[in-house]
């Protein structure tokens, strides 16, 4: 019954989201919309965490095998592959590389440097 | 054998998840973080379908039960996200500033690169969207007149980079503090790097599942602007 009520609600949030992806003109996947749509409803106390969270909790814990049928669906594309494969190769590692420690790096610089300023103004109060 | 398996629709369904539990197995034993589960699962199925000659099609129809569970899982996505707003609000500046430089990042990184190996205008565009979620990489992709397949391809690579080198990453740039971890694994590996981030923690997990939202939006707008450039 728990995971029956748990379940109805993730996917008739996800349908929404997919109706959603449908109607409107936006290049937004139904995931996103959903996310939003899950997260508005739960800061307007409509749909209580208790209400989600163990079939919730499952999925999330379970995320990283969905992933597999479409990292094996490169199959698909392996002439294509051949043709430019080294070049992508590369530019992905690299690149993906190149955001990672920039986004982390300047988004810790942006933290501490709040941090301290928060810290001086503690001190001249 | 072939049709036999073809025709089992638990053939995919099996497969995937037994390949991924090989695939943690294998990592356990050999403790390495190149044995990353998620590649080695890859790996496991693409030999298996090779080795009993099944397509991917008919791969895909038991896949799909498990592949089908992604959009339901992102929508639980919030679930982090609101147990964790009150970093949001802490952190507003932090996030803004973080992924906004990331997305520039992608952006930059991808036309040098380019540059590099004198790659023209179709694989520029192709390759931009790459660091975001699939559902919208695959449409900025198609508006700018990228290859959508060679699209898709990166986007995976990608993901699977980031899901198997984000703490080597964190460890080599020194990024300690959860919330940046967060941001960089979301803003650089979409959500194959979120399954990464909340296997680190709650914190990790609910930025990374932020910039994925927040990173994808800003590559809708962005791409056109820097499309003309190759």
């Amino acid at each position: 019954m728990k995971i029956a009520k748990e379940l109805s609600l993730i996917l008739g949030i996800s349908m929404i989201g997919e109706m959603l992806n449908q109607v409107l003109p936006l290049p937004v996947p139904a995931g996103v919309y959903g996310l939003f749509l899950m997260l508005l409803l739960l800061c307007s106390g409509i749909i209580k965490l208790e209400d989600v969270e163990g079939t919730g909790n499952f999925l999330l814990d379970n995320m990283t095998p969905m992933f597999i049928p479409a990292g094996v669906g490169i199959i698909r594309y392996m002439d294509q592959v051949m043709q430019v494969g080294i070049p992508y190769l590369v530019i992905n590692v690299l690149s993906t590389a190149a955001v990672f420690v920039v986004t982390g790096k300047v988004a810790q610089y942006v933290m501490v440097r709040t941090q301290k300023n928060e810290d001086k103004e503690g001190e001249k109060a | 054998m072939k049709e036999i398996l073809e025709n089992s629709i638990y053939f995919g369904f099996f497969v995937t998840i037994g390949a991924y539990l090989a695939g943690l197995f294998i990592k356990k034993k050999l403790k390495l973080a190149i044995f990353n589960p998620l590649m080695l699962a890859i790996f496991l199925v693409m030999g298996i379908l090779a080795a009993t000659g099944v397509d991917y099609e008919a791969y895909e129809k038991g896949g799909q039960f498990v592949s089908g569970l992604l959009t339901p899982a992102t929508v639980c996505l919030a679930i982090p996200l609101y147990k964790q707003l009150h970093l949001l609000r802490k952190h507003g500046l932090a996030v803004a500033v973080g992924i906004t430089s990331g997305v520039v990042t992608s952006a930059v990184c991808i036309f040098l690169l380019c540059k590099v190996f004198g790659l023209g205008h179709q694989h520029y565009v192709t390759l931009l969207p790459k660091s975001i979620t699939t559902a919208i990489g695959m449409g900025v992709s198609e508006e700018a007149g990228g290859i959508v397949t060679l699209t898709v391809m990166s986007i995976v690579i990608t993901g699977i980079v980031g899901n198997m080198c984000a703490e080597v990453f964190c460890k080599l740039a020194r990024i300690t503090h959860p919330v940046a971890k967060g941001l960089a694994i979301g803003t650089s590996a979409h959500a194959l790097g979120t399954a990464k981030a909340l296997e680190l923690g709650e914190v990790e997990g609910a930025m990374s599942s932020l910039s994925i939202a927040v990173a994808g939006l800003m590559t809708v707008i962005v791409v056109p602007l820097v499309s003309g450039l190759i």
